[in-house]
């Protein structure tokens, strides 16, 4: 239930690792999109507001298609992410986590109405709770998911350090923490990087920013860079 | 190999992909690249650097480039032209053949209460009452008076745009309702079909009780057509979905509601193309007080012959090509 991750295998043997998205920020989501909707119908309505009657026929059927093909057009046209889900960092995919297609997308988003009942989507968050990757009934009968939308990461410049091989042959374990606290020297504060270079002092005999200089020598070393 | 002499013999092929990637719009730019291929290796480096533990920050940083890459190479064909042609001419009217029998009880759970309730309200002055509220009675009845004229065609044509849009709204968000509640092990849509077939059976009795036959009729069956057959048909896409999880058959539920949805849309594209069409008929023809009740009566009654044959004769020869 805590563990969100899909996994998915892919033809060439690969694992495709997402997050699935929980009911909260789809909620918020949905709100953000409800928001823009109506935006548009009010844009709409005072555009076509001179035209009379003729322009409430065009109005409501503008409103039919906001309704029913807002999330549609979205998900398939802009990348599974209509405008709310974009400011939540979600996207709709198909449970391959393929890009969803057009008839996946528009079956999940006719069948909302189930999922909207009785009222305030109960019937719909229900399903996500008790579904392993918060799938809503539409999400089951077309087979997609909510997942986060991975952010780009640039990648980290690391410290200069000249490298220096480790004293001794290390487990992988203990290669893999070194290396994690090189690339970490941005996330955590040279204060704390120190504290923890200070726990092995038992075995490299150091202390302090020497200690930590160091260990990032040997990080650096594992990372496969030579003197 | 360590990660930093791996990072930096594949760096250029991953950043060359990368840029590919993200120029999706104006690929002029970029170098021609062969996406398979690159997809490939780029699995295989993946493989790699998880095999050789390689840190957490590369590793995602090639599935995410992996993930990208494999949206790109599974992306699904959009809708074919020839797809649509092919499904109205053949796949729409097959798909509602084989799927005849959850059709007929959809007519059924439409018709059945319809019969009764116009049967009723026609022998009995009081049951309209317990389907619409006195007022509602009261609007229905001016609306189809012969002796009042607002039907007719001084109802100028930006009322018709407007009934237009009012239909498409109300009467399509109906359909989808009717056949969305079918997911709720088919109770909505069985809800939406008794609670229409009521509606529409008390509205027939009650105005033909009333007598305003000449009016009413001539305006109903036209779009009634495709409208009563599109709402029959949704519900019965919905009860495809509903069937699929009271009864999953051999399959999970979940597969069984996915393969069902599949089946259903098969119906329910057609359906909301006659909704249009109804649409478009009770707005622009059926309202239109100028054209002879005759002409009405008989256009509608070919409406109804040719739906009817449609459905049962269109795509029969595919049907027994397939067969041999």
């Amino acid at each position: 239930m805590l563990d969100t991750t899909y996994n998915v295998e892919t033809p060439e043997g690969i694992d495709l690792r997402a997050r699935a998205a929980g009911p909260v920020p789809r909620i918020l989501a949905y709100a953000v999109d409800v928001f823009y909707r109506s935006l548009i119908l009010a844009a709409i309505g005072m555009g076509l507001f001179f035209a009379g009657f003729a322009g409430a026929g065009i109005w409501l059927v503008c409103a039919f298609l906001l309704e029913w093909f807002y999330p549609v057009f979205f998900e398939v046209m802009r990348r599974g992410q209509t405008p709310g889900k974009k400011s939540f960092g979600l996207m709709v995919v198909n449970d391959n986590l393929t890009p969803v297609s057009w008839s996946a997308s528009i079956v999940r988003n006719l069948l909302r109405f189930a999922d909207f009942m009785p009222f305030a989507y109960a019937t719909g968050v229900i399903s996500m709770t008790l579904g392993r990757h918060f799938q809503r009934l539409g999400d089951l009968a077309a087979g997609t998911l909510v997942i986060y939308r991975e952010e780009e990461k640039a990648p980290i410049a690391l410290p200069d350090t000249t490298p220096l091989p480790p004293p001794q042959n290390l487990r992988q374990q203990d290669q893999q923490a070194l290396v994690s606290l090189l690339e970490r020297h941005e996330d955590l504060s040279e204060a704390r990087q120190r504290e923890l270079a200070n726990l092995l002092e038992p075995i490299t005999r150091k202390k302090d920013s020497d200690a930590l200089s160091y260990l990032r020598s040997v990080g650096s070393w594992l990372l496969g860079g030579r003197g | 190999m360590k990660q930093r002499d791996f990072e930096n013999r594949y760096r250029d092929s991953w950043e060359q992909l990368e840029a590919w990637l993200k120029a999706d719009r104006n690929k002029s730019e970029v170098a021609a690249l062969d996406l398979p291929v690159a997809y490939r290796n780029l699995c295989q480096q993946l493989a790699m650097a998880k095999e050789r533990q390689y840190t957490n920050r590369l590793i995602d940083h090639l599935n995410q480039l992996v993930m990208a890459a494999h949206h790109r190479v599974y992306r699904q064909e959009t809708l074919r032209r020839k797809g649509w042609l092919h499904y109205l001419l053949a796949g729409f009217p097959q798909a509602v053949r084989a799927n005849s029998r959850t059709v007929l009880l959809a007519t059924a759970l439409f018709l059945v209460p319809g019969l009764i309730l116009g049967i009723g309200t026609y022998n009995n002055d009081a049951l309209v009452y317990a389907v619409m509220s006195p007022d509602q009675v009261m609007d229905f009845e001016s609306m189809y008076d012969p002796s009042n004229r607002v039907l007719g065609r001084e109802r100028g044509s930006d009322t018709d745009l407007f009934m237009f849009g009012f239909y498409i709204k109300n009467n399509i968000g109906i359909a989808f309702r009717t056949f969305a509640g079918g997911v709720l092990f088919g109770l909505g849509s069985i809800f939406f079909l008794v609670f229409n077939g009521i509606y529409i059976g008390a509205a027939f009795g009650h105005i033909t009780r009333v007598g305003f036959i000449s009016t009413f009729y001539p305006f109903v069956i036209g779009h009634g057509a495709f409208e009563l057959t599109a709402i029959v048909l949704a519900g019965a896409a919905g009860l495809i979905l509903g069937r699929s999880l009271v009864d999953p058959g051999q399959h999970q539920r979940t597969v069984a509601l996915r393969l069902a949805a599949v089946e259903a849309m098969k119906i329910m594209y057609g359906t909301f193309l006659m909704l249009v069409i109804a649409a478009f008929l009770e707005a622009f023809w059926s309202s239109s007080a100028s054209t002879p009740i005759a002409i009405k009566l008989g256009v509608g009654a070919l409406f109804w012959v040719l739906v009817f044959a449609y459905f049962i004769l269109a795509g029969r020869r595919e049907d027994a090509n397939h067969a041999n």
